[in-house]
């Protein structure tokens, strides 16, 4: 019998903490638990009694670098519950700013994070002093999304300027024209980015995901529509987002404060850009099909690795779409709709960077939150991201302990789990018996 | 381009981790226009962007190093010892510290002032010290950025 024990002293590039402990028998795997600490679900209960406005400026809160996506589907969550809905420019409104969030994440993402370990560096930051040229790009492009998300929502970290029926004022056109001039520089680093980071050399590994992504019947989904579920081959299945609790279930697993999510009783199921481009890339703008097909990443991905190459793509596709937004920008009549509220359920999803994510509220005779149900993107993708490492460390078992850290750190970034705003700390155990 | 930029960094949820963004929100609006004031999560791409070309520096954040709650350190030793070293995205300000001098992007000069935290539970209120401590350094900079001419003196 041998006991093995790895320990990363700090996952880094990856929000939240984490653990990961492997028990190894006899050569094979018999046991892999990804253990996260996950605030939503302290969120969930702080909500409770709570006015059916606070819940979009609350949840925001909950991560710093999506707080727009936990907005949006907050809104969107309670207004069904009030039977009302935001539509036309308003809505564009709402996309325009959850573009700014998207560019602002997948920049950091794949230029501060992801790249390091494609170029053989430990850190955005070591990989900065010998290609400070491609840094500034990425914190280039950051900044557009900033901007954007600045113009519209109050500031770049939690927008004030959301409110449940739209927003609190709405920017004139002129307000919005320095954001719209440096997206259009934006649009051309993010289709350099594509082109360099198709680059890479990436693993040979294909993975058979079942993926979950919304869809939406126009529109490369982002803020809105059905959630589809396929393996990228078959038309997908498709349901309501208000039929959610009937398909996606999560069970307590005693490893983690994170729920395992499974899709009509099966668990591992994919959500994120992997998913997402699987399931819409027909619906990509034009210029972003192109460089995605330039990419040869053909119509479905199925090599984690190469989710990079995803995350550049939906750079371009955020780029080009807001400004064709921006172009067709008429400042709306009304900065809102009026939202009463009625005692009821309504369930909210939108894509955030990481995948869909999806809120439901059921409000009480006097309009206050009676329950909240948060299920965010990283808690869907545990049990596959731990899917992911058991197929990597399974033929890797006896390679150094270093070695095989270094490897997990790199699937697990692939998958960019915001695993909580909380210390970031991976330790892997490889228990031997 | 502001001379002089002040950061405040933390959490708003997350108790005496606020510190940092609720001097910042004390400062806003109060002081001279060369100075400019920003939140931030800790975002390193964010702090070296907003201190970027300034003169003048200085970064506000809660820190745990084991003194009593509502101690001020002034000025905090490099690399950063503070709470949002583990905050979002795995990066935090040592990080853009790093980054703003790979890139040549540091301020003229950095200043970092720690506001020793007692509870970073999350949901958890601000504990009475450091709120005393928030306004005592609000107080101070205040005192000291509008009497200076920040970054020397403008034409």
């Amino acid at each position: 019998m041998t006991h093995k024990t790895v320990r990363i002293g700090a996952l880094t590039r990856v929000e939240g903490e984490g653990a990961l402990v492997v028990h190894a028998r006899d050569g094979r795997i018999a046991g892999l638990e990804l253990r996260i600490y996950e605030p939503p679900r302290f969120f969930e209960a702080m909500l409770r009694g709570r006015d059916h406005t606070e819940p979009p400026d609350i949840t925001a809160r909950i991560c710093g670098i999506c707080p727009v996506a936990y907005q949006m589907s907050a809104c969107q969550a309670i207004e069904a519950a009030c039977g009302a809905e935001v539509t036309g420019p308003l809505r564009d409104l709402r996309l325009l700013l959850y573009y700014g969030e998207w560019i602002e994440s997948h920049a950091l993402h794949v230029y501060l994070l992801h790249a390091p370990d494609f170029l053989g560096y430990d850190s955005g930051v070591a990989m900065a002093a010998d290609h400070r040229d491609l840094v500034e790009r990425g914190l280039e492009l950051k900044k557009a999304g900033n901007e954007l998300v600045t113009a519209i929502g109050g500031r770049p970290i939690h927008p004030v300027n959301v409110r449940v029926g739209g927003f609190y004022r709405v920017p004139s056109r002129r307000e919005l024209a320095p954001a719209a001039e440096r997206l259009r520089r934006a649009r051309d680093h993010a289709l350099a980015t594509v082109a360099w980071v198709a680059g890479f050399d990436f693993p040979d590994v294909e993975h058979d995901y079942r993926f979950l992504a919304l869809r939406h019947p126009g529109e490369y989904a982002i803020l809105s529509g059905a959630v589809g579920a396929g393996d990228g081959r078959a038309e997908p299945a498709s349901f309501a987002v208000a039929d959610w609790p009937d398909h996606v279930t999560e069970e307590q697993v005693p490893h983690s404060t994170a729920l395992h999510a499974r899709l009509d009783g099966e668990t591992g199921y994919l959500t994120g850009p992997l998913a997402r481009y699987a399931l819409n890339s027909a619906r990509l703008s034009p210029v972003a099909r192109e460089a995605a097909a330039a990419a040869g990443l053909g119509s479905v991905c199925r090599n984690p690795y190469r989710a990079i190459i995803v995350r550049a793509v939906e750079i371009v596709h955020a780029c080009d779409e807001a400004l064709r937004l921006l172009d067709g920008y008429a400042e709306p009549e009304r900065p809102c709709v009026p939202v009463e509220a009625r005692p009821g359920a309504g369930h909210g999803a939108s894509e955030a960077p990481r995948g869909t994510l999806y809120h439901r509220y059921r409000l009480d005779d006097g309009g206050l939150v009676a329950e909240a149900d948060i299920v965010p993107p990283t808690a869907q993708n545990q049990a596959r991201i731990e899917a992911d490492l058991r197929d990597l460390l399974a033929p890797r078992l006896t390679l150094p302990e270093d070695e095989l850290a270094a490897l997990c750190e790199k699937a697990i970034r692939n998958h960019d789990p915001c695993i909580s705003c909380s210390a970031h700390f991976l330790d892997l155990r490889v228990d031997h018996g | 381009m502001a001379e002089t930029v002040v950061v405040g960094l933390g959490s708003d949820l997350r108790g005496d981790d606020a510190a940092g963004l609720e001097v910042a929100r004390r400062l806003r609006g109060t002081l001279p226009p060369s100075v400019a004031v920003v939140e931030s999560c800790g975002d390193p791409a964010a702090l070296v962007e907003a201190w970027s070309g300034a003169a003048l520096a200085i970064v506000v954040d809660a820190v745990s190093s084991g003194a009593p709650p509502g101690t001020v350190h002034m000025p905090v030793p490099m690399p950063l010892r503070s709470r949002s070293l583990a905050g979002s995205h795995g990066l935090g300000p040592a990080d853009a510290v790093e980054l703003g001098r790979a890139l040549g992007r540091l301020p003229g000069e950095l200043v970092v002032v720690g506001i020793e935290g007692g509870d970073f539970t999350p949901g958890a209120p601000m504990t009475p010290p450091v709120l005393a401590a928030v306004r005592r350094t609000a107080r101070g900079l205040r005192e000291r950025l509008t009497r200076e001419r920040p970054g020397g003196p403008r034409t």
